[in-house]
């Protein structure tokens, strides 16, 4: 009894340190999301609203849900080519990334082989490389071959940034997955690969279209690279770096947003996955 | 016809040696269970047999052919592992029709054998369920079904009941031991259960540490065990022992007695009795009660002879307190040598 009491000072300072405590968190957080969101906010408000509210003032905190600013962006000259551009390079990165990065991803996951954490390291490490760094020589070597300028070309520059994510993301699927259903399909009749097929694939399968989904999102937002290795065959993003410095705020905007929701949302579709593979890469 | 024969089979992961050259042969249906401590190679063993696993010596054969050299699924085996690995993407139907399926069994074919491995281990009610909706029994049973629905030659389980509670694994066992006498099919079966040995086994071989150190029936394994460790593993509680010394041509004195003996050069070997073995009479070991644990059929005590932990299961109706002084006599023929440097029984 008497010790209980003895302890109540000690517990109240150590409760109200926690409260002081708690009180900081919740105001980082908030600082944290209001730092991301509200850019996000502004954009998406300036671009629901018509040409004559952007540019004028005191701005409005709700959007009017005037199409005006989107309809005259989607009809400005160029656009459309450039969305279509941005699908198909984004595609072709996401099948690439995929076929290299899956199996990469069910090696390291399955078997054991010398250098293994070094090849786990290398692949994080090739994420260290400013692009710039590389883009002048890649650019020769692509006019070389012939690469410049073309959907293909870029998708592999694409490739190479979203390969890291592919693999670290497969592997931390397939290491989810035990080995012993494997064994299992095969004392049941199943080669190697009948037992991937038929066992491991359609386990995986989710996580592996999220990752696809992500390699997409990474092609979809890359602009030096776009930039410097397209002319004609310009992406989004591209295109709207080149040609946004001259056209008015509003259209801005709404090539901003045209930019950032469908990332967001995929992002967001795909969030589980990623926060499974920053569980493994923090290891 | 499915004889197994493992013949000088080693294993080797880097320096540590997990198998020395075991040999065994497993008759055709015989249900043999390999028995050990964890750690002393009986998995290792078994995924030799069902091609895991590649042994770094010795020959596996299994119905006359040789098979070391072919994967898994061209064995002629079934397997049941110890997390069951029941395929969460597919149904309990699909997952006992997998097997069936590789094969290219035509579909009614494959219907009425799920249906009747189903009935068998009763889970045809569960034949729509996938198997997060399933508890760890019911996960058991559907493994068990999947590797009979495949009417292999062998069965190998790998510690099938280990994840069961204590009620659940004692209705499996003698539920398995039924379903698998049935099936007529030749089964390894790991556990280093011993009771879950004692009751499932035709045969017992006991591994310890890489090596198979008596392969008998049960009763043989318990009664006559052929080196001190299967003495010291099995049994609850284990055997006794005492070290004993040369009193004469194949006399032997253990703690105060002098007992007949083997004929052994050695002057000095080791005296092993079952704790059951022993009771209260005028001549014999005295020792000074320390434990006294009453467990309802016997009562069990604990002592000490010469610094050697010494336990007696006496019958419930002997009245004895902590501190007793008794006299337990060893009943002459349960008694067993051991040679203390090979510890193989004399
Ligand atoms: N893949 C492996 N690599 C290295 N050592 C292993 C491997 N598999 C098993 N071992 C070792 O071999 C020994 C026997 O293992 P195991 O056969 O699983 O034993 P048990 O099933 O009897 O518990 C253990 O000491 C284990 O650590
Ligand atoms: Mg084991």
């Amino acid at each position: 009894m008497t010790a209980i009491l003895a302890d109540a000072p000690a517990a109240a300072r150590w409760d109200s340190r926690r409260r002081a405590g708690r009180f900081l968190m919740f105001a980082a957080i908030v600082l944290l999301c209001a730092w991301v969101l509200l850019p996000i906010y502004l954009l998406i408000v300036n671009a629901l609203s018509s040409p004559n509210e952007v540019t004028g003032f005191p701005k409005r905190m709700l959007p009017s849900f005037d199409t005006g600013s989107i309809s005259f962006f989607i009809n400005f000259a160029g656009v459309a080519k450039a969305l279509w551009n941005s699908i198909l390079v984004a595609a072709l990165t996401m099948v690439l990334s995929i076929g290299i990065g899956a199996p990469a991803g069910y090696a390291l996951s399955r078997f054991d082989f010398p250098g293994k954490e070094a090849f786990r390291f290398l692949v994080l490490m090739t994420r260290a490389f400013p692009l710039p760094l590389l883009a002048l020589p890649l650019a020769v070597m692509f006019i070389r071959t012939g690469l410049d300028d073309t959907p293909v070309g870029l998708a592999i520059v694409h490739t190479t940034l979203a390969l890291p994510f592919a693999v670290l993301i497969t592997f931390s699927l397939f290491s989810g997955i035990p080995f012993e259903l494997e064994e299992a399909a095969w004392t049941l009749g199943c080669t190697r690969l009948q037992a991937f097929w038929k066992v491991v694939m359609p386990l995986a399968l989710p996580g592996i279209a999220a990752s696809a989904v992500f390699a997409f999102t990474i092609s979809w937002n890359e602009v030096f690279a776009a930039a410097v290795l397209t002319i004609e065959n310009r992406t989004l993003t591209a295109f709207l770096l080149q040609s946004l410095n001259v056209s008015p705020l509003y259209l801005k905007f709404a090539g901003g947003a045209a930019l950032v929701v469908p990332a967001l949302i995929f992002i967001f579709a795909v969030r589980k996955y990623l926060f499974a593979m920053w569980g493994i890469a923090n290891r | 016809m499915a004889e197994i024969s493992i013949r000088k089979v080693a294993k080797h992961f880097g320096n540590f040696t997990a198998l020395h050259s075991v040999d065994l042969t497993i008759a055709d249906q015989e249900f043999l269970v390999l028995l050990g401590a964890s750690g002393c190679g009986k998995t290792t063993l078994l995924r030799i047999v069902a091609g895991l696993e590649t042994p770094s010596q010795g020959e596996v054969w299994i119905g006359g052919r040789r098979v070391d050299h072919l994967p898994p699924r061209d064995r002629g085996i079934a397997m049941v592992f110890q997390n069951y690995a029941v395929f969460p993407h597919l149904t309990v139907y699909e997952n006992i029709a997998f097997g069936l399926r590789m094969k290219k069994l035509p579909q009614d074919e494959v219907d009425r054998r799920v249906r009747r491995t189903a009935e068998l281990i009763h889970i045809e009610q569960l034949l729509k369920r996938y198997s997060g909706q399933l508890s760890g029994g019911q996960r058991q049973r559907v493994a068990v079904a999947r590797a009979l629905a495949m009417q292999p030659d062998v069965i190998l389980m790998d510690e099938p009941l280990s994840n069961l509670d204590a009620l659940l694994r004692l209705e499996m066992r003698a539920e398995l031991k039924g379903v698998l006498a049935a099936s007529k099919t030749t089964t390894v079966y790991v556990t280093h259960d011993q009771v879950e040995a004692m009751s499932l086994a035709d045969r017992i071989a006991v591994m310890h540490q890489g090596r198979i150190v008596q392969a008998a029936s049960p009763v043989e394994v318990y009664r006559n065990p052929a080196a001190r460790f299967v003495g010291s593993f099995i049994g609850n509680p284990p055997m006794n022992f005492i070290p004993a010394k040369k009193a004469g041509d194949g006399r032997w004195s253990v703690a105060g007695m002098t007992l007949d003996g083997p004929r052994a050069s050695r002057s000095e070997i080791e005296f092993a009795i079952r704790p059951e073995d022993v009771e209260v009479a005028p001549d014999g070991v005295p020792i000074t009660v320390r434990v006294v644990e009453p467990l309802g059929a016997h009562t069990l005590i604990t002592s000490d002879v010469e610094g050697h932990l010494f336990r007696a299961v006496l019958d419930s109706t002997t009245t004895v307190r902590t501190g007793d002084r008794l006299t337990l006599a060893p009943k002459p023929d349960r008694i067993r040598w051991f040679d203390p440097d090979t510890t193989a029984a004399l």
